[in-house]
């Protein structure tokens, strides 16, 4: 579904993307691990399109599509999510509003009739249940004054509305408090179905015991260094990055 | 839930959606003025004679009177002597019913999306349309004399509430008061005129349409809106005009009486055309708005949705006389390209325990100019008086300006005046936050700046603050991205 080919993408004259090479098949979930600074967020913003970012050399296919042709929202209607780790906020437009009009400009990209406003409710509340997210929320100003807990609920909680090829979850666990891990990775593992995959950045082990993925990954340095079955998320806990920053010290 | 998206993706044109020319044949003076327009338009208009004094007192008054240059706009001077004061679209006889208008002048309403047959029947807004400088015909007139509110163009009111009109016309704006105001008293050839009697909440919104049709014409109309004891009424403002080179001014008075215990909502969505992307044509919109809560816990409230004019110099104010009495603005000010916006109102407290809000969201893009200038004035009598300004400036770009100007005068010491200011610019994270839901930039921008207006476009009426997003999104459009 997503295929990453010696990736390489920089801002300004610095390069963060050195050479990613992935491969994301359907039903799978993908762990992305790796020290602050590594390019994490930096690929997800790629893969979702942000022109900060020059793609310098690589190829990325998505859903058979050279994803890199196409506008961020563009993407988004192929089935691209990107849950943010640092959700903006848009004072005065209320969350449902903002979540009505993504859902039906990306049924418009694929052809499809608009929600009304009886179908989008029905939809919106049998999503509110699967993640847990409380109604008062959705009718406040997207993301204003939210708790960081809320805005991460709030990311996972438009994923359930999107219903995305390939969701991108980037730290979503970090700010939430240990019952709502369990809440959105439960959302998100009702979520997951065999035509759907998952890519997981994150920083702790604990997230990955709901979420288990069938790959983990170590970027480091713009680089993915080291890939293996859910057990070197564990390594990796109990080791640190340390080892892996050794290893590759002089490449870096 | 509301629609507004789906409204504004069908209305997202680039091009200034009203930019039409009715072909009827006016009846017009020459261009010019002297008082022999002046005599000409009043007896055109068949006044009485006291009518045609007022006018001349307001014409020599004018002559000797200067343009004012203070606001924080530049344009050319307006040549006095090249505009047309009077163009009233011909009509074979005098009408007795909507039915007898002329049908191409119909056909404007029609294209303006305001037939003045379905406005009837639909919505239940009572409308008083004005082209060029004739009011054309008042629907639901009927309906409103069983409650004794009187509903009808100002020179029809002239004609048949003379004793009223008298006693109220400049009695808020005295003809002396600017160039603009003498120049509107001199000259104007029509306008709408309201009654609400003594305890009456007007059923429905009452409104008028302004459209600017003939060449090289002015447009100035008068606005006279009394109510009485404890009545209420809603009444909205909408205006339009096609594209022509040349400048074209539109100079109005609008003069708004709240007795003891009465309420005044006062509505406007103004999108006269704004000129070119270069700056070329458009409208000159030099306005004075003026309400005074004459009695006790009386209210006055401005709401304004400006995207329009090539330059907007106009600042809505109540004058809170009655002890208890409220006056409230809430603005929108829109400017795109060259456009020059300096916009605000006045607050004048004199009565005790009064108060005042104003909220005023600046949107600048382009290479235009925003300002917000307020004065608040506490007289040495308003004890208790209060006032809270909100004035928040978006920036689109970073060629355009936002300015706040406020004037605080405070005479007593018991008053209470805040002042908060903002200024945002829309970021690129929220675009792309938007983007990535698959929400285009265009789209995105409407929804950030229909945000950012919520507070004022929660003022509208519901109908219009539809129509009034809709404006938004296309007056921006083509400004980011
Ligand atoms: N807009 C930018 N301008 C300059 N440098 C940037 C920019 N965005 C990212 N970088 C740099 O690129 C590197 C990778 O950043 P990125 O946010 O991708 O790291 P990360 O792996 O997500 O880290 P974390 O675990 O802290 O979230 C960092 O050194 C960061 O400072
Ligand atoms: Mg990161």
């Amino acid at each position: 579904m997503l295929s990453i080919n010696n990736l390489h993408a920089r801002i300004d004259e610095k390069k963060i993307l050195k050479g990613i090479n992935l491969e994301i098949k359907p039903g799978e979930v993908h762990a992305i691990m790796g020290p602050n600074g590594s390019g994490k967020s930096t690929l997800a913003s790629v893969l979702a399109g942000r022109e900060d970012y020059e793609v310098t050399q690589g190829t990325v296919e998505f859903a058979g599509k050279d994803l890199l042709e196409l506008s961020p929202e563009e993407r988004a209607g192929e089935g691209l999510f990107l849950a943010f780790q640092y959700p903006v906020e848009i004072p005065g437009l209320s969350t449902t509003n903002f979540i009505k009009t993504a859902v039906n400009e990306v049924r418009k990209y694929r052809g499809e009739e608009a929600l009304d406003a009886v179908a989008f409710l029905k939809l919106m509340k049998e999503k509110m249940a699967m993640v847990n997210i409380d109604q008062s929320l959705l009718s406040r100003s997207l993301n204003e004054g939210f708790s960081g807990g809320e805005k991460k609920r709030n990311e996972v909680f438009q994923m359930a509305m999107l219903q995305p090829k390939l969701a991108i979850l980037d730290e979503t666990d970090s700010g939430l408090d240990i019952d709502a891990i369990r809440i959105v990775a439960n959302g998100v593992n009702k979520l997951r179905n065999k035509d759907n995959a998952v890519l997981v950045v994150t920083h702790y082990q604990r997230l990955l015991d709901y979420i288990v993925p069938d790959f983990v990954h170590v970027l480091y340095n713009g680089r993915i260094v080291k890939s293996g079955p859910k057990e070197l998320a564990l390594e990796l806990e109990e080791r640190g990055y340390d080892f892996i920053k050794n290893e590759f010290k002089v490449e870096a | 839930m509301n629609n507004e998206l789906s409204a504004i993706e069908k209305t997202v044109l680039s091009d200034y959606k009203y930019g039409f020319v009715t072909e009827i044949e006016a009846d017009e003076a020459p261009p010019g003025l002297n008082e022999d327009i002046v005599r000409f338009i009043s007896a055109k208009k068949n006044e009485p004679e006291w009518m045609l004094e007022w006018r001349l007192k307001a014409y020599n008054h004018w002559l000797k009177m200067e343009e004012p240059n203070w606001a924080n706009v530049k344009y050319e001077k307006v040549n006095y002597q090249e505009i047309k004061y009077y163009s009233a679209p011909k009509q074979k006889k005098k009408v007795n019913s909507l039915d007898e208008i002329d049908p191409e002048l119909r056909k404007t309403f029609e294209k303006l999306g305001i037939s003045l047959d379905e406005q009837k029947r639909l919505s239940g807004v009572a409308i008083d349309a004005v082209i060029d400088s004739v009011s054309i015909g008042t629907t639901f007139k009927e309906q409103l004399a069983e409650l004794g509110i009187i509903f009808c163009s100002i020179s029809e009111a002239i004609q048949e509430h003379p004793e009223l009109v008298k006693k109220y016309i400049g009695s808020v704006v005295p003809i002396t008061d600017n160039y603009f105001s003498a120049l509107n008293s001199a000259v104007f050839s029509d306008g709408s005129f309201c009654y609400i009697p003594k305890g009456v909440r007007c059923p429905m919104e009452l409104s008028t349409y302004f459209r600017i049709n003939a060449e090289g014409t002015g447009q100035f109309e008068r606005t006279l809106l009394i109510a009485d004891e404890g009545s209420y009424v809603s009444y909205l403002e909408g205006c339009t005009a096609p594209i022509r080179d040349e400048n074209q001014l539109h100079a109005a008075v609008v003069e708004l009486i709240a007795m003891q215990d009465a309420e005044i909502k006062y509505s406007t969505v103004q999108n006269w055309y704004p000129g070119d992307k270069d700056g070329k044509g458009g409208i000159y919109n030099f306005v004075t708005k003026r309400g005074i809560c004459q009695g006790a816990h009386a209210k006055i409230s401005w709401t304004q949705v400006e995207t329009g004019s090539s330059i907007t110099w106009k600042y809505p104010s109540v004058i809170l006389k009655g002890d208890y009495s409220q006056g409230e603005f809430y603005s929108v000010a829109v400017t795109n390209n060259h456009q020059q916006a300096d916009t605000g109102t006045k607050m004048m407290h004199l009565g005790k325990n009064t108060r005042s809000r104003i909220v005023s969201k600046g949107i600048s893009a382009g290479v235009s100019n925003n300002s917000y200038r307020g004065l608040v004035h506490v007289g040495k009598n308003a004890a208790n008086a209060r006032n809270f300004s909100q004035c928040d400036s978006l920036l689109l770009g970073d060629k355009c300006g936002a300015h706040t100007f406020p004037y605080i005068e405070v005479k007593n010491n018991t008053a209470v005046v805040e002042h908060e200011a903002t200024t945002s610019k829309i970021g690129e994270d929220q675009i792309f936050y938007c983007n990535q839901r698959g929400i285009d930039t265009e789209t995105a921008v409407a929804l950030i700046i229909n945000g950012f207006a919520k507070e004022v476009m929660n003022q509208l009426p519901m109908e219009f603050a539809v129509e009034a997003q809709k404006l938004l999104a296309i007056s921006l459009e083509g400004s980011v991205g």
